[in-house]
């Protein structure tokens, strides 16, 4: 069958940008909705990839191939698995609400803000299922010049630093992508089709180069301890919408290159090296937990408990279980869901104070309860509290490390006390009390389209809680199939 | 209607009320939501009573309503279990909910009082309330019906969630939101031990449904050195009592519960004294099958149990706030529910929990009663006399503290001797010394019950020069429509009605022993080793309620709760000048018990402080010197440093550039040379 979805799912929201560009920003109004059009005409798209998709293959599905660059025979080839559809729905929602959240706040050239935002979605959506080294790497370097524009155009007082922080540390980090993708086309005899990599026999040395070569490019982007420090500047700076797409979606894009490409095609590397992964991802969990817990900024404390989410992830990855690395997607699916809303939280306050720290707040209750219920509410998820997105992840990371090793598990399992600390002692200092000062006091409840968004969300948090049957009974087939590469040697 | 139906109604109708009170309160109106809360809850009750017939005419039930989720050979459902054990205690949380819920509607009466005019937080908080109860009593029943560990951890955390919402529900109080959080973190320390226990369970049973699970247990009674050469079982029974000890606050993880009397008062009642804290004996003995593999496990709880029961009981004779005495009390109880689980008398343990229930929801409640009565006054020193003012709510806690000190033939008598006998028989190591707190605490037990009502109830009339006093203590108090006016009186009807209903149960439930303990109630819904004969003891020994009751006021424990009482009276009653006289002279002993053994100023410094410090020097010293500072800005740094050498070279002059090529020609030819 021939379908197109996959290529919809990426020009819609890129060719819909160019309109909005067009128009500029002093039609506002216009501009708004078209953007909210082409966003939800891009999530619309999508879904026919969950509802048409056959969960009893491994195989890649919603196959499109052309060629692109005969000389190298790099192809324009898509297709999904169980691993990447996920992501993809994920992204054009959040790219919806992103639009949404930036409804009024941005009044500063709002065309290229909404625009970026579109062009950014279509390229995340090509990251996740281009199956040709080349495409993969030209849509992943891609989508770090919107989120370099958004952060430098529209970010706060110190957002050229961490602009330029944020390009040249994930640069740096995929340059070295690049020359094992070359490597890798070289030894496969002319061939850039990840698939056939896959299948590609490589001894020890190099395999250890390789993964090496993946690792410190999608270390950058999770990003694993200690290469971090790039992702509290960012979100810092960053203005809310970025912030959300950066946490929910861009982060993402580092630890699915570890599916996609490490475990798979380097799989003997993998084995010999997860240890080394084992450790950073705890130190990612317990470490960065702390480091969380003292920060007086909420963004930068949100980054913090970012990073230390995003350590499940890789820990689920390298334990090489099922439950294991079904755990870490569904964590990443869900701290796509939560980050986001914590994210549009802050945002939703920042918007009315201009301020981030902690300690210009206190009582917000007394004067926005609906926000308030909301904000705890996405604070018990990120708490990891059963019921919720949060938890469902992370118990089966821990599940699965506990059936590797016991103390990989405990170690893990600390985030149960962690996560809570920082997050709820937040809470605490800012909803919770008497109303802190006269400019807490003067604030106005979220009004229905903030309350729309966040509204969205909470629903996505509390579906995912209750039933996660549908998200795991995707992944089942390509992970088996995945676990069945990495089991097998490939020297 | 199948019986399924009729087990999933239980817990949703509570559910849909909360829903209703909790999203709607404001179209509602107070009425429309402590109306709709009321009446699931009693909805809940009413089918818990036919369950109870039913089960009664044996028929249990154990099967799955959903697939949760299905991982890696793992496959998860929400399900119940309907038992004997599941029944009684749906029973307890259903009725105990139920008078809760009838009694909130007096009490939080002028809520609107508690909350600062402007704070939008207090509108509707009365609804709000409402609704948190019935989904406190949802999660609950969800705990408590289980089948599987999910469903309980799910239950487990949710519970803990409403006890966070409901113990920072005033949450314009700095001491409220210090308690909740307080009390999450330390309950998130117990379930780290608990997800653990579950964890290593999934890893070797390949399952989380408790029945697969028990099925399994002599294989995993065979493994060894699981966690560094433990026995396999042993780590499992340890990980999940430490779960036990955070939701039952067992020391050393006890801290949580006294300051969780921030809270309204029937939270205390509800959730921090009947239901709640009794998750974790429930836990324990649900999971008896496994706890009686390993005696080093059992061991380990009948110690934590002894020290809790002993030492918590101590810190109750020197609290002068009325709920602190009682969440003290009911520590020390929960510690002798507890030792009962060690000595493997899970049924006198789960006895003990139904009357506590009773008796310490009618000391709560009556402790809220004279907390109205007071104008929202907790110190007991500032009280006094009241009995001839409040004759129900002085009758209805007079009745709770015989029950709770133990003396017959009131409730607490039937299940404290059986716990006592059953340390007493207990052959596990630790049962001597958890045997000696026991009888200790008996007579502890005694002495602060009594003190309680007659610091109360009994002597001078101390409000009304407590009154003349500034009423700075409590900002956010009114005095409830009586306009000047401190003289004490009885509360309305919705106050002291459930306060009696819950009195009957007090006096009464101790005479069904028989039938709860050796009329094999339980059945299969709990398993006790051979070697653990205790039980079997004691059910030959059991000649009746008269008989316990005759050999009761024979044995040490009786004269002991007596003796208690009567120092009480003589302290509180006869010499009341000698309490001062002895707190002078004991010096560092009352400090150490005032201060609580010092483990909240420990925790504040060492857990608190100490995270804080090392996240402060991770951040600081890790992120910001050696990774931003060294490897970050310092390769760039390194880069600007190289091109800033580079470029003293590149000045442009020909000469320089010229001598510069000579020089190289000549080291090029001498090094050429030298080869050759």
């Amino acid at each position: 069958m021939k379908s197109q979805l996959l290529s919809l799912a990426i020009w819609v929201p890129i060719l819909g940008a160019l309109p909005v560009f067009w128009l500029g920003s002093e039609r506002r109004t216009l501009v708004r909705w078209l953007s909210l059009a082409v966003a939800i005409t891009g999530f619309l798209v999508t879904i026919p990839l969950y509802t048409g998709f056959d969960t009893s293959t491994a195989g890649m599905q919603f196959f499109e191939q052309v060629p692109w660059i005969t000389r190298f025979n790099v192809q324009y080839m898509l297709g999904v698995d169980g691993i990447s559809m996920p992501f993809i729905l994920l992204n054009s929602l959040i790219t919806v609400l992103v639009v949404l959240a930036g409804w009024e706040v941005i009044e500063d050239k709002q065309a290229q803000y909404m625009g970026a935002f579109l062009v950014m979605s279509g390229l995340m959506n090509g990251i996740f299922c281009a199956l040709d080294g080349v495409l993969f790497y030209v849509f992943f370097e891609a989508s770090l010049i919107p989120m370099y524009i958004i952060i430098g155009a529209w970010g706060g007082p110190n957002r050229v630093y961490a602009a330029i922080k944020f390009f040249l540390y994930t640069l740096l980090g995929s340059l070295l992508m690049l020359v094992a993708l070359i490597w890798l086309f070289l030894e496969s005899g002319g061939s850039f089709n990840i698939l056939d990599w896959h299948h590609l026999r490589i001894g020890m040395a190099p395999q250890i180069l390789i993964f090496i070569a993946f690792l410190v490019s999608f270390a950058v982007k999770v990003p694993m301890w200690p290469v971090h420090t790039w992702l509290p500047d960012a979100h810092v700076e960053a203005p809310t919408g970025g912030s959300v797409v950066l946490a929910a979606i861009a982060l993402k894009l580092g630890a699915y290159g570890f599916v996609r490409f490490s475990l798979p095609i380097v799989p003997d590397a993998s084995h010999h090296l997860a240890p080394l992964m084992i450790a950073l991802s705890l130190i990612a969990v317990i470490y960065i937990g702390f480091v969380a817990l003292v920060q007086t900024d909420m963004k930068k404390l949100i980054a913090y408990s970012s990073i230390s989410h995003m350590g499940f992830v890789t820990l689920g990855f390298f334990i090489f279980n099922q439950i294991g690395i079904e755990g870490a997607l569904v964590q990443m699916i869900s701290h796509g869901f939560v980050s986001a809303a914590m994210f549009l939280c802050v945002g939703v306050m920042y918007d009315r104070m201009h301020s981030r720290m902690i300690a210009d707040y206190g009582g917000v209750v007394n004067t926005m309860p609906k926000f308030s219920a909301l904000f705890v509410f996405f604070a018990m998820a990120n708490s990891g509290l059963p019921a919720t997105s949060g938890f469902v992840g992370e118990f089966m990371v821990i599940l699965g490390a506990i059936k590797f090793n016991f103390w990989v598990g405990f170690a893990a399992a600390t985030t149960l006390i962690l996560g809570a600390a920082y997050t709820l002692w937040m809470i605490k200092r800012v909803v919770f009390g008497a109303v802190g000062n006269d400019h807490v006091a003067k604030l106005k409840d979220i009004g229905g389209r903030e309350f729309l968004v966040l509204g969205l969300l909470a629903v996505c948090v509390l579906a995912m809680g209750l039933y996660p049957f549908p998200f795991t009974e995707v992944m089942h087939a390509s992970v088996d199939n995945l676990l069945k590469h990495v089991a097998a040697s490939k020297l | 209607m199948g019986m399924k139906t009729l087990y999933l109604l239980v817990p949703l109708a509570p559910l849909a009320g909360a829903i209703l009170a909790g999203f709607f309160g404001k179209i509602l109106g107070r009425t429309g939501a402590h109306t709709v809360t009321t009446l699931g809850v009693a909805i809940a009750f009413l089918l818990s009573v036919l369950i109870f017939q039913d089960v009664r005419a044996g028929h249990v039930f154990n099967g799955a309503v959903y697939t949760w989720m299905e991982s890696g050979g793992l496959k998860l459902e929400i399900g119940f279990l309907i038992d004997q054990l599941t029944v009684l205690m749906m029973l307890v949380v259903t009725f105990v909910s139920l008078m809760v819920h009838v009694y909130t509607i007096g009490y939080m009466a002028h809520d609107e009082d508690n909350w600062p005019a402007d704070s939008k937080a207090g509108t509707n908080s009365y609804q709000r309330f409402f609704s948190y109860i019935s989904l406190f009593t949802f999660s609950m029943l969800m705990l408590v019906m289980a089948n599987n560990f999910v469903q309980l951890f799910f239950g487990w955390e949710a519970v803990g969630l409403v006890s966070y919402l409901l113990i920072g529900f005033w949450s314009v109080r700095p001491t409220a939101i210090y308690a909740n959080l307080k009390a999450f973190l330390v309950n998130r320390v117990g379930d780290f031990g608990f997800l653990l226990g579950i964890g290593l369970i999934a890893a070797y049973a390949g399952s989380l449904d408790y029945a697969t699970v028990f099925a399994k247990r002599n294989e995993l009674a065979l493994v060894t050195a699981a966690v560094t050469g433990w026995p396999l079982i042993t780590a499992i029974c340890i990980c999940l009592f430490i779960g036990a000890m955070g939701k039952s606050a067992q020391f050393p993880l006890h801290v949580w519960l006294p300051d969780s009397m921030e809270g309204p008062t029937p939270i205390s009642a509800l959730i921090h004294a009947a239901t709640m804290v009794t998750a974790g004996i429930f836990m324990v003995s649900r999971m008896s099958p496994l706890f009686e593999l390993s005696d080093t496990a059992l061991s380990f709880v009948i110690v934590i149990g002894g020290i809790t029961c002993l030492f918590m009981a101590l810190i109750a004779i020197v609290q002068t706030d009325v709920k602190r005495v009682v969440a003290y009390s009911t520590l020390s109880q929960l510690g002798y529910m507890t030792m009962a689980l060690g000595a493997s008398a899970y049924s006198v343990a789960i006895f003990h929990l139904m009357t506590h229930a009773f008796f310490k929801a009618v000391l709560f409640l009556g402790a809220g009663s004279v907390i109205i009565a007071m104008h929202h006054e907790q110190d007991m020193r500032k009280m006094g006399g009241l009995r001839k003012y409040m004759p129900i709510t002085y009758a209805t806690m007079l009745i709770g503290a015989i029950a709770n000190a133990g003396l017959p033939p009131f409730a607490g008598f039937f299940s404290k001797d059986s716990i006592i006998e059953a340390v007493h028989l207990s052959h596990v190591p630790g049962a001597g010394f958890a045997y000696f707190c026991a009888l200790a605490a008996v007579f502890v037990g005694g002495l602060y019950s009594f003190r309680l009502i007659f610091f109360t109830f009994h002597g001078k009339e101390r409000f009304r020069e407590a009154a003349h006093e500034a009423h700075g203590h409590d900002a956010h108090h009114d005095d409830h429509g009586h306009h000047g006016s401190v003289e004490p009186h009885e509360s309305p009807k919705v106050v002291t009605v459930p306060l009696i209903l819950l009195a009957i149960p007090a006096i009464g439930s101790g005479w069904l022993i028989g039938s709860v303990l050796y009329g094999n109630w339980f059945g299969t819904s709990i398993t006790i080793a051979e070697v653990h004969q205790g039980m079997a003891t004691m059910a030959h020994e059991f000649h009746g309620v008269f008989g316990m009751m005759a050999h009761g006021v024979t044995t040490l424990p009786f004269w002991l709760a007596l003796s208690g009482a009567a120092t009480a009276w003589y302290l509180y009653i006869v010499r009341p000048d000698l309490p001062a006289v002895i707190k002078q002279k004991s010096g560092v002993l009352a400090t150490i018990l005032e201060e609580k053994y010092g483990f909240d100023r420990f925790n504040d410094w060492f857990f608190a402080g100490g995270a804080r410090l090392l996240g402060r020097g991770l951040w600081k010293g890790g992120d910001q010197v050696v990774i931003d500072g060294v490897m970050v800005n310092g390769s760039a740094a390194a880069v600007g440093w190289i091109s800033g050498l580079v470029r003293l070279f590149q000045t442009g002059r020909i000469y320089q550039y010229a001598f510069g090529m000579i020089f190289g020609v000549f080291a090029l030819l001498t090094f050429w040379f030298a080869r050759a």
